[in-house]
């Protein structure tokens, strides 16, 4: 039995109906074509599939899809502005060196998206924990603490 | 010094946004219309005869386009001894066989297909460790070669030793010797994004594969093997490379699920993409192999060493990918870390009912510096020599030509050493910390950093071609798959050329395009496009300059007549500048001898316009050149394991503090130090990123990572039960410093630096253990639970 499903995915309205055991990463990435997010073990334990549902990090790997109805969701496509700009977490990534081979950087900048909207001004400690549930493969992780930090940064300059 | 606009700076990586966008495609992203899904079914035994395969339940599933299994298909032979097929018949030797494979119109329903496949094995005993490999009477995995001659043992037809010096009276003249056994794990390259490729044939029997590789021309062999195979001869075989989620030597070898694309896309004409999930990945790709040392150390009275003996064994699996020949590259190390006269190194290498292993980050020499460097601190305390001294004392020195004949042109090895002594305060902190458990350690690396030889050529093409605008475009075979090779490509295009980084486009790898590179491995990417480029970009200057001569003055009286000025008499005499007078930097076309005028200065595109518009139509010019670099390099006799496999050689030291909870025999990092001598930085910031990330591998093959297996079977085939090292994991400090030899060989004086960072980190760890707890342990990693056992026996 199909679900009709309507949801806001980065900005425009969504009406789709889904199976009940579909996860909301296929809905994305198969259904909508939103290949952004990635899957790297469909079991929870890396991140890659990090995606915002009403501002909130969640592996969408293991988040059914049918639980979106009514809700807000954010994946990486979200991030950029209509016409490609890149969003000062983003920025941040591309100028510290944060991502490497590429597969994790999604699922590791809406983490620090979600980590940032919640605490402003983390300390390294705080970043490293918040990124506990995001592997990375490439790059140690030191570039792309320093990223986050550098996006902390930025975004206090901006307000002041 | 040199001054650089642009080597050496931390410009972000070129293709950064894409990727921080989720914009750049990796195989999982990319659909192709009517495409079909593959799904293999691989064996339910470690060693079994095959009786009987049933597809009759899975052929008959709605959605499935195509079963095939072994008999029904051409035998696709792969690997260098040709010892696997795509899909197995008779007998399978491992839990990775794959037996049969299924195209359907769905994941879902291929998967659902494989699991209806039915297949009755006879199980066979097993050998799954070189002990039971070569055990008299050991049940043989292979009983013939690829040409069908029998086998009558399990160690592969692999030979690789090196025998200098007269090791029996060095061992007797010796004043200390430390022996000791060492051992390594098998370990998962882990990569982020999983394995897959898409193949498809065109109506003419024209293959097109993308896939996941770091050998794009080698693989577009095998796969011309595999036409061949199929009855089309004389067609081609094109690959293309797509985003690469990380590969760290998985993708040095072609896989058998690409054959297996291959063979379905074949039979269904339609494209078929074969997607690996992560537990796939673990249990069906090819980790890193384990090895098992006896090696024995002298030094004289002055602790100047006498002589070094190997002798190690792997674990190979059950079939040859290059992975079996990391003892190639062990004899780097073995035979050319430190100054030592007599060497001694034997290698074997076995087939085992395990799951083949292939080649990871450092090839063999994270493995054999395990040894070299732990056993180099034993042999430190018995000659009663701070191990810091032990390694200054035998440092090689730049110019050295050492017993497997590498030329150490450059060579700071020395300087690593004292900067790394220096900022952990070795001389007062070493041995100080017992009470507080903590403690400090360093190892040493030698990594080839000029290429590594091991085919007939070891070379790299490069194309640049110039656009109306003053882009180029830049085809390459070689693989960006994380590492950075765009970043310094782009760089050493600017700076050689004389154009803008952003103006620097580099193309999808694509064999139709690129001229031919034998991979992406060995460090040796930026070194081997770097050369290349410089010499395609000396060529296309000159093209550039000679062209100017003709439509310069043109262009700068356009510029005149634009800015409205008017000149004098005594102005520049623009009219007569000769090629010879040109420079190009930074995308515009000046003269450095004439004043700074803006009309003096052409932008090279608005050059390149006048000369393509010109009256005689461009006088025949096409801005494109391109360039072959091959490195001057000796192909290694393995006979004698003698031969300068690289152009140059990158040397590092790495220093650790630890400290170590007794109670549980966990081991915190408290800092790394890293200090590499890689030649010049061309990319600082992607410089970093390898070293950084290196060392964090380095971390994980340390204390955390193994493969655990029984009977064949992997018995930790994902995230949760094999332990990644995470963000907080790595929660102390890594510094980094460099040392810039500049060697004459490396583009910009640059020397491989892809793989230095994950060699010494393990025995840097190992040594500062003992520094705080004085327990040495020998086999990684080093978990909680042998260091715990180790303090107990200690305390025993």
């Amino acid at each position: 039995m199909a679900i009709g499903l309507s949801f806001q995915l980065n900005g425009f309205l969504v009406n789709v109906d889904v199976e009940p055991h579909l996860r909301l990463l296929d809905l994305l990435r198969v259904v909508l074509g939103e290949t952004g997010t990635k899957e790297a073990c469909g079991e929870g334990e890396c991140g890659a599939c990090t995606v915002l549902v009403d501002g909130r990090a969640v592996n969408s790997c293991l988040f059914l899809a049918g639980e979106v109805g009514g809700t807000t969701v954010t994946t990486i496509e979200g991030l950029t502005d209509a016409n490609g700009g890149l969003s000062s977490v983003q920025k941040a990534f591309v100028e510290m060196g944060g991502a490497q081979c590429g597969f994790c950087t999604p699922g590791m900048v809406m983490m620090a998206v979600a980590l940032l909207a919640e605490n402003p001004h983390p300390s390294e400690a705080e970043i490293r924990l918040a990124l506990t549930g995001n592997l990375c493969r490439c790059t140690g992780y030191v570039q792309i603490v320093e990223s986050i930090k550098e996006a902390a940064r930025s975004s206090l300059a901006a307000r002041r | 010094m040199t001054e650089f606009s642009h080597i050496g700076t931390e410009r972000p990586r070129p293709e950064a946004a894409d990727k921080v966008g989720g914009k750049a495609l990796y195989v999982s992203d990319i659909s192709r219309p009517g495409m079909l899904f593959g799904q293999i079914k691989f064996s339910e035994h470690a060693h079994a005869r095959i009786k009987r395969i049933d597809t009759s339940a899975a052929s008959s599933l709605p959605g499935v386009r195509a079963v095939i299994t072994g008999d029904d298909v051409p035998e696709l032979r792969y690997g260098f001894l040709r010892d696997n097929v795509a899909l197995k018949t008779g007998k399978v030797r491992q839990f990775r066989d794959e037996v049969a494979a299924v195209a359907a119109i769905s994941p879902e329903i291929a998967q659902r297909a494989v699991e209806l496949i039915r297949i009755d094995y006879e199980p066979l005993p097993g050998v799954f460790s070189p002990d039971e490999a070569l055990a008299d009477g050991a049940p043989l995995v292979h009983e013939k070669d690829s040409r069908g001659n029998p086998i009558t043992s399990n160690v592969m037809p692999i030979r690789c030793v090196h025998h200098s010096g007269d090791l029996e009276t060095a061992k007797t003249a010796s004043a200390f010797v430390s022996e000791g056994e060492y051992s390594v794990p098998r370990i998962q390259q882990a990569c982020l994004g999983p394995a897959g490729c898409i193949a498809e044939f065109d109506l003419d029997g024209n293959l097109t594969v993308t896939a996941k590789t770091q050998i794009p021309f080698l693989a577009q062999r095998d796969f011309t093997n595999a036409l061949q195979a199929l009855g089309l001869t004389g067609r081609n075989a094109r690959v293309v490379v797509p985003s690469i989620g990380g590969a760290f030597g998985s993708g040095l070898d072609t896989h058998g699920y690409e054959y297996i694309a291959i063979l379905l896309a074949w039979k269904t004409a339609k494209p078929v993409k074969m997607q690996y999930s992560r537990k796939e990945e673990f249990s069906y790709l090819s980790p890193r192999q384990s090895a098992q040392f006896m090696i024995r150390q002298g030094c004289d009275d002055e602790g100047k060493l006498t002589f070094r003996e190997i002798e190690v064994t792997q674990d190979n699996g059950a079939y040859g990918s290059w992975g079996a020949t990391y003892p190639n590259v062990m004899l780097v190390a073995a035979t050319s870390l430190y100054r030592v006269p007599v060497i001694s190194f034997d290698s074997t290498i076995v087939y085992t009912n395990n799951t083949y292993c292939q080649a990871m980050r450092g090839y063999g020499n994270p493995e054999v510096t395990w040894a070299i460097e732990s056993s180099i601190d034993e042999l430190a305390e018995k000659a009663g020599i701070d191990p810091y001294e032990m390694r200054m004392i035998n440092a090689n020195e730049p110019g050295d030509l050492t017993p497997m004949g590498l030329d150490l042109e450059t060579c700071g090895l020395r300087e690593c050493l004292e900067i790394t002594a220096d900022r952990l305060n070795w001389a007062e902190t070493r041995g100080s910390g017992r009470r507080r458990r903590r403690g400090l350690g360093m190892a040493s690396l030698i990594n080839v950093g000029g290429g590594g030889k091991i085919y007939r050529s070891d070379g790299s093409g490069i194309i640049l071609k110039l656009d109306d605008f003053g882009n180029v475009n830049v085809s390459y075979g070689g693989v960006e798959m994380g590492q950075g090779l765009y970043s310094a490509l782009t760089l050493m295009i600017s700076e050689s050329l004389g154009v803008k980084p952003e103006s620097v486009f580099i193309n999808q790898t694509d064999t139709a395009t690129a001229p031919w590179d034998v991979g992406t491995h060995a460090s040796r990417g930026a070194f081997m496009a770097g050369n290349a480029a410089i010499g395609a970009a000396t060529k296309l200057r000159e093209r550039i300059f000679a062209a100017a001569e003709d439509v310069y003055p043109d262009e700068v009286e356009r510029s005149l007549a634009r800015l409205g000025e008017e000149i004098g008499p005594d102005e520049y005499d623009y009219r007569s500048v000769t090629r010879d007078q040109f420079d190009l930097k930074d995308g515009w076309l000046h003269v450095p001898e004439a004043p700074d005028r803006p009309w003096l200065r052409v932008e090279l595109g608005r050059l390149l316009r006048a000369v393509h518009f010109s009256e005689e139509g461009g006088k025949g010019t096409t801005f494109t050149e391109e360039s072959f670099y091959e490195p001057p390099t000796e192909l290694p006799d393995w006979e004698k394991g003698y031969g300068n496999m690289s152009a140059n050689y990158s040397f590092g030291v790495q220093g650790v503090e630890v400290e170590v909870d007794t109670d549980t025999g966990e081991v915190t990092i408290l800092r790394v130090v890293a200090v590499t001598d890689i030649g010049r930085a061309l990319s600082l910031q992607a410089l970093k990123g390898q070293m950084y990330g290196g060392i964090a591998q380095g971390v994980g093959y340390a204390l955390y990572e193994e493969i655990k297996t029984e009977d064949g079977r992997i018995l930790n085939p994902g995230f949760v039960d094999y332990k990644l090292p995470t963000a907080a994991d790595l929660n102390f400090p890594i510094e980094l410093e460099f040392v810039e030899t500049n060697d004459p060989t490396g583009p910009f004086g640059a020397k491989g630096a892809g793989e230095p960072g994950i060699v010494p980190t393990a025995p840097a760890i190992a040594n500062a253990v003992y520094d705080a707890v004085g327990v040495r342990i020998h086999d990684l990693p080093l978990t909680p639970e042998k260091v715990l056992t180790a303090l107990q026996e200690q305390n025993a």
